[in-house]
């Protein structure tokens, strides 16, 4: 648990020597205690304090990191049990679990086209994180094959699934340059696992089937050496993961039980009788940090992947576009002059309906402090007056010769008072979802 | 080492709201329906009950609705045609219950009328015995022409009626009163709002029971963050004993999902989005599930295969203590 302004006092040397740069130690304490201020800033306290201290600001979940030449993930770290609490930070990272029994062409095909695989979500470029790869064989050798045949295509973060050490060893020498995850130890082969993840410096997945035996395996493991851990619950329903993964999070945040203190690993696809997808789904919303698949398909993991988005966007801060008026499709003065707010996916949705349909338009963006249409209404964000000065702001007027302007549908009851708010303009009522923008406009629009 | 599971306690519960009525209580309906009830939040069984699983509505419509995706004419084909078929199908598919929605215009262009839509609700109820929602096609004034009609039609059957949104909540709310039934408030996206709503509903003397709240979520991708948050913060209010906020809360994945471009355009779009059916039904599907997770009591589909993915889960979700 983060201390507050007061117990750090306590640890400090109470001298207000300034050497800080800031009065007295309790403005210092309180500066940390708000983390605005690094407690090396202080060049007389303790080693004693500074231990307890760092102790103490340790995060509650652990950041573990994964690296390849070509990206990393880094889970962990989470400071709320809800979104709305604060945010989420760390996205689970998504993995596509690959065989070395497979043969190798037909590997580098599949990582190929995985590697390849890149969609592209109100201007944010989404793709799968890395694979994993299990060393199904039971050969070191093979094992090692398959992963420099992996790394031959693909720059991604790796994943190595070995039950043994000697195995383990083997995937590390055959993924050298890279940090990946090794999964996993147990109750049977941890400490052999933690020399060869210690030798590698990579962190250490742990699975056992109790969080009791779970807890229990990472204190041993952080006591022979290895900080970094990734925890594997061993969940393959939609109720064992919610509720295992619901307990450890409250664990980690609200008791700061350390034992339990780490980032989360599920296999949504490990159990036949469930839908991976929707399992996925559930570990993205709840407390997932490294989610890995059995299947690649594009279509579900394009969902999987906007929903991280979503889940993982800050609420705080909703993405927004820039105000302005926008072109598409090279329009002219006689094209259509559609009005909407500036929150990006409002932006998009209606952008690329419009691109879409081939009608060359004029899209005037407000600053509606990037809320959706309706929401930006409600609050008072998006009304005649405000549309009426971005109009004027951005000069709609000698964009276009005609003087109609087109407002979401969801927003009729505007159209009275923008009529007196842009003198000389006929205020037209468009559709209220974006996906009706053509036939609307093919309907009402006259060239 | 024990470990010990840290159990939050709740003060307080959602409320327990009853859909249809039966011919013992003055309907027609096969059964009744009862959700919310929940002391604790979704499906964290360990620490209070669930008495009662979301429950799963298909959304049928008055006339052959012209632009949904082919995708679900395909799936509903001739059905379609006839709201008492499409309702039947909708049963045999597996649907709880009957989400009706009046159309504006009849198949033939002409404005929908009270005497049509009684005639509708009418050949609905007796084309099946499950509950049934009945809302307006989202135009106040032909909203309240026709909704008061049916209200009296149906009268007693405890049909939830809608769409009782601030601006338009009076005449629903004072036909659903005279004649025995629900409704369903819709507010956008926001907390105070959904609350404020059921106060007004309820100052106009409709029963806290008798009121399923609407809190408006996007679809994924289009916003199904903001409608996830101020759900999962009402229901926070709700078990803490904020009493307005306890209605259960219905929600609408299959229209939310359905309009969206990755939902219903097969063409034209990128390459890496994939096969468009399995693209359509993961959207509606985790739409739907990520819904259930933030406490939707009520979720209205559209497609069949949807219902049984939703459902599955919810079979999970809801244990084996629980289980119907």
């Amino acid at each position: 648990m983060a201390l507050s302004g007061l117990e750090i006092y306590k640890l400090l040397p109470q001298t207000n020597c300034k050497d800080c740069d800031y009065p007295t130690c309790l403005a210092f304490a309180m500066k940390l205690a708000a983390k605005q201020a690094s407690l090396s800033d202080c060049p007389h306290v303790s080693e004693e304090a500074k231990a307890k201290l760092e102790a103490a600001s340790a995060p509650p979940i652990t950041l573990v990191e994964i690296k390849a030449e070509g990206g990393e993930v880094k889970v962990g770290n989470e400071t709320v049990v809800f979104r709305h609490e604060k945010t989420f930070y760390h996205k689970p990272g998504l993995f596509w679990r690959l065989r070395d029994t497979e043969d190798l062409e037909e590997l580098k095909r599949k990582v190929a086209d995985a590697d390849a695989y890149h969609v592209d979500y109100v201007g944010i470029d989404l793709y799968l994180d890395g694979f994993a790869i299990e060393a199904v064989s039971g050969d070191p050798e093979t094992f090692k094959n398959a992963i420099s045949a992996i790394l031959s295509i693909s720059k991604k973060p790796l994943i190595l699934i070995a039950s043994t050490s000697d195995i383990a060893k083997a995937g590390l020498e055959g993924s050298d340059g890279s940090r990946p995850l090794l999964y996993a130890a147990d109750g049977e082969n941890w400490e052999t696992m933690v020399e060869v993840a210690k030798q590698g410096d990579v962190p250490l997945a742990v699975r056992a089937d109790t969080l009791d035996e779970l807890a229990d395996l990472t204190q041993k493991i952080k006591a022979a050496g290895v900080e970094e851990m990734v925890l594997d619950p061993g969940v393959h329903h939609y109720l064992d993961s919610l509720q295992q993964l619901t307990t450890l999070r409250r664990l980690a945040l609200k008791k700061t039980f350390r034992p339990l203190g780490y980032p989360i690993i599920t296999f949504p696809g490990a159990n036949e009788e469930v839908d991976e997808t929707l399992l996925a789904a559930e570990h993205i919303t709840k407390y997932g940090g490294l989610i890995v698949l059995e299947e690649f398909n594009p279509a579900s993991l394009y969902a999987l992947l906007v929903l991280r988005q979503n889940i993982y966007t800050d609420p705080q801060k909703p993405i927004q576009v820039q105000p302005g008026v926008y072109e598409i499709n090279s329009p002219d003065e006689n094209s259509p002059l559609m009005v909407t707010t500036n929150f990006s996916i409002t932006y998009f949705s209606i952008a690329n309906e419009v691109d879409g349909s081939g009608w060359p338009g004029w899209l005037l963006v407000t600053d509606a402090e990037g809320m959706s249409v309706l929401t930006a209404w409600a609050a008072g964000k998006f009304d005649a007056e405000r549309i009426a000065k971005d109009a004027k702001t951005f000069n709609v007027e000698e964009k276009v010769s005609h003087r109609k302007l087109i407002i979401p549908g969801h927003v009729a009851v505007l159209s009275g008072e923008l009529e007196e708010e842009m003198p000389g303009w006929e205020i037209m009522v468009g559709p209220r979802e974006a996906v009706d923008i053509n036939s609307y406009l093919k309907a009402m629009w006259t060239k | 080492m024990a470990v010990e599971i840290p159990k939050e306690k709740w003060t307080s519960a959602v409320r327990e709201v009853t859909l249809g009525a039966t011919s013992d209580e003055g309907g027609t309906r096969s059964h009744t329906i009862t959700v919310g009830g929940e002391t604790a939040l979704p499906f964290l069984h360990f620490e209070g009950e669930t008495p009662n699983r979301p429950i799963l509505a298909l959304d049928v419509r008055s006339h052959k609705p012209e632009d949904w995706s082919p995708l679900l004419r395909q799936t509903w084909g001739k059905a379609m045609e006839d709201p008492a078929t499409w309702a039947q199908a909708a049963e045999e598919a597996g649907a709880d219950m009957i989400y009706l929605v009046l159309s504006l215009t009849t198949t033939d262009g002409e404005p929908n009328t009270p005497e049509n839509a009684r005639a509708v609700v009418r050949k609905v109820l007796e084309a099946t015995g499950l509950p049934l929602a009945v809302v307006g096609p989202g135009q106040a004034e032909v909203d309240n022409e026709l909704i008061v009609a049916v209200a009296e039609e149906a009268v007693g059957e405890r049909l939830l009626l809608g769409l009782c949104e601030e601006k338009n909540y009076r005449t629903i709310v004072a036909a659903a009163l005279a004649h025995n039934h629900l409704v369903q408030s819709k507010t956008p996206m926001d907390v105070n709002l959904s609350k404020q709503l059921v106060i007004l509903i309820n100052d106009m003397g409709m029963p806290l029971e008798r009121i399923v709240m609407d809190p408006t979520t996007g679809a994924l991708g289009y916003g199904i963050e903001y409608g996830f948050s101020v759900m999962e913060r009402l229901r926070l209010a709700a078990l803490q004993g904020d009493k307005m906020t306890q209605q259960p809360m219905i929600v609408n994945p299959g229209e939310e999902a359905w309009r969206v471009k990755e939902a219903k355009v097969g063409e034209g779009v990128p390459e890496n989005w994939g096969e468009w059916e399995r693209r359509a039904l993961d959207w509606e599907a985790l739409t739907a599930t990520t819904l259930v997770h933030s406490g939707a009591d009520i979720l209205v589909l559209r497609h069949p295969e949807t219902l049984r993915r939703v459902r599955a889960v919810i079979d999970d979700l809801i244990g084996p203590k629980s289980a119907a």
